[in-house]
């Protein structure tokens, strides 16, 4: 071949927004292979120009495929350098390129998986909803607009990435990035979560543990509070009232405590972490979550029925 | 609703359906999905409000390998179609979640329908590519996107066409006793999202964080952003001396900026 074919920026941008739609045909038996194959329509169009050629690719890529769908991109990268030189007659066979496939797909998943389904959506999911509890439009815009900030640029650039590095980013995988990458994500996904478990979950005890009597003179008057407003004297009582408050005295002449405020007093939100430590145990007994979530909601109803929750 | 409030509802439902398989622009996570159902019917606040709680309860919901998480495109949004039918406004979220629950049950076997329907499509593709129709590959693909929006905005249709009266109906008939303990159910069920993500990513080095995350998140005057400044120092601290050590301690840190390090070594 005397010229060499090569896939300009706008083929490779062409290829990375078709791998937005790599899972459209999921399925049961080779998984992502009809997205794979039809990420790469634009470049295998543009290499091969005889009918054998675009039948054999095609065939090539509707192998059995499935990865995160988006460090796919990467793996799409380092497939289109290899199709380039096999276009410009290196010999590069059938194997290497499922050979790539195969072998990257496993190690980015592990990759992928934690970081954007297990850190950076939870995360990003958690700030968004905790400004939407409060009816605040910025949530959802949030979520979204950084989201695929990341999402398109993390795309596009390890897309490029893979084509240039060309087969060499096999050997970096084995290298201490990306291991880097996944661990401190671990490292953050699992402290944010603490604290999600903290704050998020909740699981109220109602039984009254005890009632005691507050001695004369240590919770507020209200029966004088009221004698003083009756005789004309409002504002002086509401001043009284809240500077007995603000000093500590208490609202009423018995004090409630639930079981909740007792464990409160141990560690506040110790029963949310006892829970998703059962739930994490369940799970592992291999129940499925969907079992566990409405064995949850049985578990609200009657608790609530016989007045433990 | 009116008609045209339903035509945009089903539009969303076809996007969220799509996005349910594809998982790249989110359309299909609840704070997205039940925020744009309650801006095309006017009932916004109920919507930002129904999708934040919903997505605290979604959050370990991935699609990891070939196994399928409980749908949250359905569950988003049919949940905000009921709320909006219900006509109660943010008072009705509660009960717009309890229904939510089984709907992701229902979604999840929807979706095994569909990824089994679409092997017949991947085989249509083999034919197309022996004679290398790429027009006709590529019409499968589409199509076979378009069926998962399907499946997702023809039971919203169904939904919106059912009468109003009928749900609101229904939805007074719940006795107090069933939707506070669902409520209260629903404070729980956040939990097995966080175990999914915990059984996931634990192991022996990263335990000690949680701990630190669940000691210091009781301290209610840090916000999220806060904690995760916390958190996003804290990897990099380890991953220093974690690099430190490896290299024998001493004079392994570089230039003693791993943000820098990291960049540059990229």
């Amino acid at each position: 071949m005397a010229e060499k074919i090569s896939l300009d920026k706008s083929d490779r941008l062409a290829v990375c927004w078709r791998s937005t739609f790599l899972q459209g045909s999921w399925n049961y038996e080779r998984m992502q292979n009809g997205g794979y194959v039809y990420a790469m329509i634009p470049a295998i169009k543009k290499l091969y120009k005889t009918k054998e050629d675009q039948v054999a690719a095609l065939q090539r890529h509707l192998e059995f495929f499935n990865t995160h769908p988006y460090v796919a991109s990467p793996i799409i990268g380092v497939n289109l350098a290899l199709e380039e030189e096999r276009a410009n007659g290196a010999q590069v066979d059938d194997e290497a390129i499922q050979g790539v496939k195969v072998g990257m797909m496993g190690p980015l998943a592990g990759v992928g998986d934690p970081v954007f389904w297990f850190t950076v959506r939870p995360l990003l999911g958690a700030l968004g909803a905790s400004l939407a509890l409060g009816g605040s439009i910025l949530g959802p815009i949030l979520f979204w607009v950084v989201w695929n900030l990341v999402r398109w640029g993390f795309m596009w650039y390890t897309q490029e990435f893979g084509y240039q590095a060309g087969t060499a980013i096999t050997k970096d995988l084995s290298g201490g990035l990306l291991q880097k990458i996944t661990k401190g994500a671990s490292i953050l996904g699992m402290f944010v979560l603490g604290a999600l478990i903290e704050r998020w979950v909740s699981i109220n005890f109602a039984p009254v543990v005890s009632e005691i009597t507050n001695a004369e003179g240590s919770y507020i008057d209200w029966d004088a509070l009221n004698e003083m407003a009756q005789s004309g004297n409002f504002g002086q009582a509401m001043h009284d009232a809240i500077a007995q408050a603000n000093s500590g005295m208490y609202m009423d002449a018995t004090r409630v405590t639930t079981l909740q405020d007792n464990l409160n007093g141990l560690v506040p939100g110790l029963v949310p972490l006892l829970l998703t430590f059962l739930c994490m145990w369940l799970l592992k007994k291999k129940v499925s979550p969907i079992a566990i979530i409405l064995g949850l909601f049985v578990v609200g109803i009657v608790g609530h029925l016989i007045g433990l929750l | 609703m009116n008609g045209l409030s339903i035509i945009l509802v089903i539009i969303i439902a076809f996007f969220a359906g799509m996005e349910g398989i594809l998982d790249e622009f989110q359309f299909h996570q609840p704070i997205v999905a039940c925020t744009l159902i309650g801006l095309v019917t006017g009932n916004l606040e109920a919507g930002i409000i129904l999708g934040g709680t919903l997505q605290l309860m979604a959050m370990g919901w991935a699609n990891i390998g070939a196994a399928v998480a409980p749908d949250a495109a359905l569950a988003s949004v049919a949940s905000a179609i009921i709320l909006v039918k219900g006509g109660q406004g943010v008072a009705g979220v509660p009960t717009a979640i309890a229904v939510a629950i089984p709907l992701a049950v229902a979604g999840l076997f929807l979706t095994m329908i569909v990824r089994t329907l679409a092997v017949g499509i991947v085989h249509a593709m083999d034919g197309a590519a022996k004679n290398a129709e790429f027009g006709k590959v590529e019409m499968l693909q589409i199509g076979a996107i378009c069926m998962q929006g399907l499946r997702i905005a023809i039971p919203a249709a169904a939904m919106c066409f059912v009468p109003a009266e009928a749900v609101s109906s229904a939805l007074n008939a719940m006795p107090a006793w069933l939707t506070d303990g669902m409520s209260i159910g629903g404070g729980m069920v956040v939990a097995v999202g966080y175990a999914m993500v915990i059984n996931m990513m634990a192991n022996k080095e990263v335990w000690p964080f949680l701990f630190i995350g669940f000691a210091v998140a009781a301290i209610s005057d840090l916000t999220l952003i806060a904690l995760g400044i916390l958190g996003v120092s804290m990897a990099f601290i380890y991953l220093n001396l974690a690099e430190q050590g490896g290299s024998g301690g001493a004079s392994g840190g570089g230039s003693g900026d791993p943000l820098g390090d990291i960049l540059n070594d990229y």
